[in-house]
């Protein structure tokens, strides 16, 4: 768990320039963390890449906050 | 230089627009991917004579009509040089022949590799060109995708289709200051016109207001300007290297 999480918080902090410490698992991406469309595009590539999985236009559509990101790829894994 | 350590992919670079691009490229400082999918003598002599200049390239062999190998491209330049901040799609290949008499695989060959290619490594380079904050997108199309023209149904539908697929693209990536612009040359000597009957030659360069066949060069220079800081707030447009010929 801590692991994929602190994965996923580097990744998100790297790509949104926010705080680490704005990243908590009930953080949503567009309202809390200021991400727009395309933004939440690239971070879904980026987690592709670090996690070596492809996630689909459907499932990254359910996608809202940091909490779904670590589930859903502990889900995977 | 203007485009110093700035990193760019050309495909086609063994035609003639594609080759006269690299060097325009590698003069203004950038460092090169040559993609050729035939032709590798010609792209690795490209290759050399960009290295005896000083410039840095490297050299891949891709067929961009498939996922893979506009994947094989980006992975080049990524691994070679860190990123990718200019992508010229510039593949393209001609079928001609009469609508009416126009076989399926001459059609599909023409797309895939003039419109789908385009698709497929505008996708797989756009990570790297959003990431670089920069990004520019050149897409060779040609002015028979304005005008259409007879015996080449297949080339024309695929150069039309560039310039919405160049649009929306413009769109899409403008958020992440990556620019993306079609050149349409008209008449350009390279061997895909080399080709046409020098009588015919004479008589299209009567057509045209300059009054001569366009060179590879004069395509080159507009691209090397568009890859720049300068044309940074050029985006979405189709931009005509054709002597005056179609207004």
């Amino acid at each position: 768990m801590s692991d994929v999480f602190e994965r996923v918080k580097r990744i998100v902090v790297d790509r949104l320039g926010v705080e680490e410490s704005q990243v908590a698992l009930n953080a949503s991406f567009k309202d809390d963390l200021g991400a727009d469309s395309l933004d939440v595009v690239e971070l879904v590539m980026e987690l592709e890449d670090e996690f070596d999985l492809e996630i689909s236009d459907e499932d990254a559509e359910k996608i809202t906050t940091v909490g779904d990101v670590v589930q859903y790829i502990q889900s995977r894994e | 230089m203007e485009l110093q350590n700035r990193v760019a992919i050309v495909t086609g670079a063994s035609g003639g627009i594609g080759s006269a691009t690299a060097r325009e490229l590698a003069e203004a400082g950038t460092r090169l991917v040559l993609a050729y999918h035939h032709g590798g003598e010609r792209a690795e002599a490209l290759a050399a004579e960009i290295r005896a200049r000083g410039g840095e390239c490297t050299v891949a062999q891709a067929d961009v009509s498939t996922k893979e190998g506009a994947g094989i491209l980006a992975k080049t330049a990524v691994e070679a040089y860190g990123g990718i901040d200019i992508l010229v799609n510039n593949a393209g290949v001609t079928r001609d022949g009469l609508f009416l008499r126009m076989k399926e695989e001459d059609w599909d060959q023409v797309i895939d590799t003039n419109l789908k290619s385009v698709f497929l490594c505008s996708q797989a380079a756009s990570k790297y060109l959003m990431r670089s904050a920069y990004g520019r997108i050149i897409n060779i199309g040609s002015v028979v995708g304005l005008t259409g023209n007879a015996g080449q149904a297949n080339y024309v539908a695929a150069k039309a289709g560039l310039v919405g697929l160049t649009k929306t693209l413009a769109r899409e990536l403008a958020a992440r200051k990556v620019t993306v612009n079609v050149i349409a040359p008209g008449y350009i000597t390279t061997r895909m016109t080399e080709s046409i009957a020098p009588e015919l030659s004479e008589k299209m360069a009567e057509q045209i207001p300059l009054g001569r066949l366009g060179q590879p060069g004069d395509v080159a220079a507009l691209i090397r300007f568009l890859a720049g800081d300068r044309a940074s707030y050029i985006t979405g447009q189709v931009l005509q290297v054709d002597g005056g010929l179609v207004m």
